[in-house]
């Protein structure tokens, strides 16, 4: 940590980020607010309802269904990618070609538009022409994402487990490489296992790197959209509606731009508190050092 | 698998020398390296195989594809490809795609240089929760903002221009650039800087003839980052345009639906939009892993 | 300006937000705060504290709306207390 120095003329080098940022999401959210509070037809039909909708979406029954969904979706990817995550960092040769050539690999999901990756899994999945479908029926399992729940829970999980351990796994790896030699070198003079070099040397590194990845993934699961939309398309049924798609569908599918601008709110005032909450944690964390 | 280990190997050309000593733990360690290996191998693989069943069905005909499964294409063809290239309206996806990211790479870059500065080097009022609340921004879904983005941007006639495009996706690469910028703008010490003032240069001519060759590679990871989340975002680029800039992950979900399945053609889309990805994180692999190292993605 | 449709209320929401915002920045530069603990389990400035007063008001509104048929002027009263303790004690 450098010691920095007072001067409020340093906002004259923030002011363009500022206002650029500004333009895209406070306009935006000013504009949510005023739609949340009125019924409108069209701009010049109007009529101001107070509350009304934000009651109607804090009772409606579809969203907290979305909501739980929501948390159960992305407390099972956590659980799963961040233990994934770390084992794939371990095992990543760190020096060489084949560090180079693995990180590369590694980072290729990352690097898919994310209607592809449900275009992809979209493929994969079928029975018929894709490989990880046939597989299942191959082996007994009656395997249909697009008419059975829990076969397209399976699916909506696996790619996204697919598409965002690498995120973590290179988190983890860079977090690993911070590691100075010394201490690999002094365990081995201790004779220590390799279950308590982990857990005492590489774990306390990675705790930083991992609660930030845990954030970043906690944050993107919960705006998940695009992926599902493609794969599923919410399907069977609702089961896999989150979020960001109940909203999408209710405001551009029904219209309903009052009852959509008031769940917007209440979806970016979860987010905000989440947010803050790890980015408190993680900025006593850097100040403990 | 699971703790076997990697960072063994850092040790390989140093226990060499300890080998009489060490041979038992090196030769632990070497086994460990092996199985390491082998769960890496096997997660590679793995993580490809979706990959390499889209390539191999891009070059396949819809005969082939909806008849049965098979690991190479029997009855190979280009086909999917030509299509791709010799129309118009499909090239052009990309065209526009590639065209809105850049912009949004050198706005994003511009506005977030100085202002990584700032925040590296000086405290102001509202330092902290300016820095929040840009955060808040890169986390907040895209969703939340979609109905006003179609109005904001219509109402001041950029609605279907690729800057629009570019603009939208400020809101939440602008952030990132800032958080990975200010990272490593935070590793080069200060006394450069005064250094510099004192040899008399003003802060513009440090700025750019001194501090930013300093953080090339800083610069190098944040355009890569922020190619990587424009590149793969597709609500809000759909939402913003309809015909001039229409971005190819729209132009491939509307003409699959148009024309019935044509997986074919779809899954050559599908490859050709993984391509550019592949190219840039190879121009950048050997900085990729310290940009990680900040956590700041 | 007509397509963001502006409302009385959130025309006086917004302007008594940035009321505070510039009212805390002039604050700030008569008298610099210092960072203190409170009964928040973690140190605060006046800004922090602002921000979670703010935040929590939100919630406490919402929580209203959802399960209560209260006036929601009685949950902007209480809002408005909160908000003082959190500023004096926080």
């Amino acid at each position: 940590m450098q010691i920095k120095v007072e001067n409020n003329k340093a906002w004259f080098l923030v002011l363009p980020v500022f206002i650029i940022v500004a333009f895209s999401a406070i306009i935006p959210l000013m504009t949510v607010v005023n739609y949340s509070v009125q019924d409108i037809f069209d701009p010049y039909t109007r009529y101001f309802v107070g509350t009304e909708w934000f009651e109607q979406v804090m009772q409606d029954s579809r969203l907290h269904e979305a909501l739980i969904r929501q948390f159960i979706f992305s407390f099972t990817i956590l659980i799963i990618e961040v233990p994934l995550g770390i084992c794939v960092a371990l095992m990543m040769p760190t020096k060489g070609r084949g560090a180079s050539l693995a990180l590369i690999l590694v980072a290729i999901p990352l690097l898919i538009p994310w209607n592809v990756v449900g275009t992809i899994w979209q493929i994969f999945g079928r029975a018929d022409i894709g490989l990880f479908g046939a597989f299942m029926t191959n082996i007994g399992i009656d395997y249909n994402y697009s008419s059975n729940p829990i076969d397209a829970w399976l699916t909506v999980v696996l790619m996204d487990v697919w598409h965002w351990t690498p995120l973590i796994a290179l988190l983890c790896y860079s977090g690993l490489r911070s590691i100075p030699e010394v201490y690999y070198q002094a365990a081995r003079i201790d004779q220590a296992s390799r279950w308590a070099v982990f857990r005492y040397i590489q774990l306390p590194k990675l705790a930083n790197v991992l609660v930030i990845g845990m954030l970043l993934r906690f944050m993107d699961s919960f705006m998940i959209y695009t992926e599902p939309f493609v794969l599923t398309g919410g399907g069977p049924g609702t089961a896999t509606t989150f979020l960001s798609q109940s909203l999408v569908q209710q405001a551009i599918g029904q219209f309903d731009i009052g009852p959509a601008a008031a769940f917007s709110l209440v979806y970016f005032l979860i987010i905000l508190l989440v947010c803050w909450v790890f980015y408190t944690t993680i900025m006593n964390m850097q100040k403990d050092k | 698998m699971t703790h076997s280990t990697s960072p063994m190997t850092h040790n390989k050309s140093g226990s060499k020398e300890q080998a009489p000593v060490h041979s038992r733990a090196e030769r632990k360690a070497r086994n460990a390296t092996l199985r390491g290996r082998f769960g890496l191998t096997l997660y590679l693989i793995l993580l490809l195989l979706p990959i390499y069943w889209l390539v191999n069905m891009s070059f396949k005909t819809n005969t082939e594809i909806l008849s049965g499964l098979s690991f190479f294409p029997a009855d190979f063809t280009l086909d999917n490809y030509a299509k791709i290239f010799s129309d118009s309206t499909w090239y052009m996806g990309y065209v526009n795609s590639i065209l809105y990211v850049t912009m949004n790479m050198v706005i994003s870059l511009l506005v977030a240089l100085p202002a990584a500065y700032a925040f590296s080097r000086y405290k102001f009022i509202g330092d902290k929760h300016m820095f929040f609340w840009l955060l808040s921004n890169r986390m907040a879904p895209p969703a939340v903002f979609l109905l006003p983005f179609f109005q904001l941007y219509s109402s001041v006639g950029l609605f279907d221009t690729h800057i629009a495009v570019a603009l939208a996706h400020c809101i939440f690469t602008v952030p990132l650039a800032v958080w990975i910028l200010e990272g490593f703008m935070s590793g080069v010490p200060r006394e450069i800087d005064e250094t510099a003032y004192i040899d008399g240069y003003s802060f513009p001519k440090f700025f750019v003839r001194i501090f930013i060759p300093l953080i090339r590679s800083g610069i190098g990871v944040t355009a890569f980052f922020c190619f990587m989340f424009s590149w793969v975002e597709l609500l809000l680029a759909r939402t913003l345009t309809s015909v001039d800039a229409k971005p190819i992950a729209a132009i491939m979900t509307r003409t699959v639906s148009a024309s019935g399945m044509d997986w074919g053609l779809l899954a050559a889309a599908g490859v050709l939009t993984i391509l550019p990805g592949m190219l840039v994180v190879y121009f950048v692999r050997n900085h990729v892993a310290k940009g990680f190292a900040l956590g700041r993605v | 300006m007509a397509w963001m449709s502006w409302t009385l209320p959130t025309a006086l929401f917004f302007t008594g937000i940035a009321v505070i915002l510039v009212g805390m920045t002039a604050w700030q530069i008569i008298s610099p705060c210092v960072e203190r603990r409170g009964f928040l389990p973690l140190a605060t400035t006046r800004g922090d504290r602002l921000f979670i007063g703010l935040l929590s008001s939100a919630f406490i509104h919402l929580a209203f709306v959802a399960l209560t048929d209260v006036n929601i002027a009685v949950a902007t009263v209480l809002c408005v207390l909160w908000m003082i303790i959190l500023m004096r004690w926080g």
